[in-house]
């Protein structure tokens, strides 16, 4: 056999087996989103959109866990957002050749990775247990948290990606550094800072670990910070996990429009990043 | 041409005049007398790291002219460039020593306030480097950095400066487009405009023609050939015609000193250095 024919059928057995690898990974991801939605349409209805949660046995939707959803992700993305940004651009412009520098961005490596229950303890620890009761801010500062590092590792990333050339010419008008900064860096990497900040939201609307100890539930319409609010997450976790089949029905909707959410969320990113490559 | 009247002049101190330092075997130039260099550079050493990249280089030149920086890669023209304006202070790690007058006050001292600096001393780089934002705040922001002006009035400095850099015709209907939408050439020329805008009385251009086409290259050496009547110009670049054809006078430098520096003609038709000849005929570099 010629070495170009083995190099053919080297090459034709590798390419089976990187497909077979993909088929099957994607297989999974299509039967969950097909279980999702063979479950969840069926139970969609405008009742979910307008009814609170109701009690076992009776008819009711998610509003107020929409709602409570909504509220502590924006209150997580005010407060987590514009620290991230803060912190990433230290990393990325100001921290050059300080010791604090690597020490910062290995400890923010490994609150990304920290397990969200770990934060949600610990937030249970200096706001719930001192205060004496769950509240939708301790469910709000759990999900900042977790919005943190990822905005600072890609706000510091982003403005890596611009080149040194743009800083040079910046400077060489004479313009501040502060100026640089958020006159000409940010806007340069605004849409992949925009890109983060949203892949962080993703992340938080689904996350229910750090809600379980502080934010906790609430089966009825609240809009008090300062007590328990009910949220998605939870809700699913709790009607799914309950005897009653017409809870189980609604924690398949919220689950569905969750994914939604998500996916929309991440489609817009990654939109958006694409354009911002196609600019710098 | 758009005629704008410059800033007068400061009043000169009374200064001695001091003869540009001869170097190597480059005769001395006599300055006309009344006149001092614009700028004039001593003993300068700098570092990269504790990498000696300008084993002490000392030039003077004239305001209203344009210096060529020819020598082959690494031998430090574009540094020497990059301190003329203290831009290499950006990096941590680099750092020069001596003294770099201009109108006889020295740019590296301490107390010598960057920012002001950089708006006496333009640069322009060799790649285009258009701020993420429209054409007109291209050039608006750098006005905005030292003027608070009312809208007309600073619309009139915008054309007047992207006129000088000979790109008005070509945007004067897209100011509010991006700047990254222009061409290669064209963003070099707002790059130029912007520099100018601020109105420096120095230009430094690190090849600012390296990376365009042959013909935007020769739209490019005409600007400065305007250019030239009313700022202090210091080019590096590659190409030796290009030297030769927009030069007033020429600087040889080869691994981080200064080997010869004359006039163009003279270091291009009968240089005095052997290693100078050599390389401006082709023979290495």
């Amino acid at each position: 056999m010629t070495l170009y024919a083995r190099r053919r059928i080297r090459n034709a057995i590798a390419l089976a087996l990187s497909g077979a690898a993909m088929v099957f990974g994607v297989a999974w991801l299509a039967a969950i989103l097909w279980a999702l939605l063979a479950n969840g349409v069926s139970a969609l209805s405008i009742a979910m959109f307008t009814q609170m949660t109701p009690p076992p046995g009776s008819a009711g939707g998610l509003l107020n866990a929409i709602y409570g959803s909504a509220v502590m992700t924006v209150i997580a993305t005010l407060i987590g957002a514009p620290v991230g940004v803060f912190a990433g651009t230290y990393l990325a412009e100001y921290g050059e050749g300080s010791r604090l520098v690597p020490v910062i961005r290995f400890v923010n490596d490994i609150l990304l990775s920290a397990p969200s229950i770990i934060v949600g303890l610990f937030v249970y620890e200096i706001m719930v247990v001192q205060v004496g009761h769950f509240s939708a801010w301790a469910g709000a500062t759990a999900l900042a948290l977790i919005v943190i590092p990822v905005v600072v590792r890609t706000t510091e990333d982003m403005l890596r990606l611009v080149p040194n050339s743009l800083r040079e010419a910046t400077a060489a008008l004479g313009t501040p550094r502060w100026k640089i900064v958020t006159h000409v860096l940010y806007r340069a990497a605004l849409q992949g800072m925009v890109t983060g900040a949203m892949l962080a939201v993703a992340r938080i609307s689904g996350e229910t670990a750090p809600l379980l100890f502080t934010a906790l539930n609430n089966q009825f319409w609240s809009t008090d910070l300062d007590a328990p609010m009910a949220n998605l997450p939870v809700v699913i976790f709790q009607f799914a996990l309950s005897p009653y089949e017409d809870w189980q029905k609604l924690a398949w909707s919220g689950a569905l429009l969750i994914t939604f959410v998500i996916l929309i969320l991440n489609v817009v990113a990654r939109a958006l990043a694409s354009r911002s490559k196609k600019l710098v | 041409m758009i005629d704008k009247t410059m800033s007068a002049e400061p009043a000169r101190t009374a200064d001695p005049i001091r003869p540009p330092v001869s170097v190597a075997t480059a005769p001395t130039e006599t300055p006309a007398p009344g006149a001092r260099p614009k700028v004039e550079i001593r003993d300068l050493r700098f570092f990269y790291k504790s990498f000696e990249a300008l084993k002490g280089v000392s030039l003077a030149f004239d305001d209203k002219s344009v210096t060529a920086f020819i020598g082959p890669s690494g031998c430090g023209k574009s540094t020497l460039l990059r301190v003329m304006n203290r831009i290499y202070e950006l990096y941590p790690e680099q750092r020069a020593t001596g003294e770099v007058l201009i109108d006889g006050r020295d740019m590296l001292a301490p107390d010598q306030d960057l920012n002001l600096l950089r708006a006496k001393v333009g640069m322009v780089f060799q790649k285009p480097t258009p701020f993420p934002m429209s054409i007109y705040d291209n050039i608006a922001f750098g006005i905005r950095l030292y003027e608070k002006l009312p809208k007309g009035e600073m619309d009139g400095r915008v054309e007047a400066a992207l006129d000088q850099a000979a790109l008005w015709d070509e945007v004067k209907d897209k100011l509010g487009q991006n700047g990254l939408s222009l061409s290669g050439g064209q963003q070099q020329r707002l790059c130029i405009a912007r520099a100018i805008a601020v109105q420096p009385e120095i230009l430094l251009l690190d090849e600012p023609a390296s990376a365009l086409d042959p013909i935007t290259t020769s739209k490019i050496e005409e600007l400065i050939g305007e250019l030239k009547s009313r700022y202090c110009i210091a080019i590096v670049t590659h190409n030796m015609q290009q030297a030769a054809r927009i030069s007033d006078r020429t600087a040889f430098m080869y691994l981080g000193e200064l080997i010869e520096f004359d006039d163009t003609a003279t270091i291009f038709t009968h240089p005095s250095n052997k290693m100078t000849e050599e390389y401006v005929t082709g023979r290495f570099g």
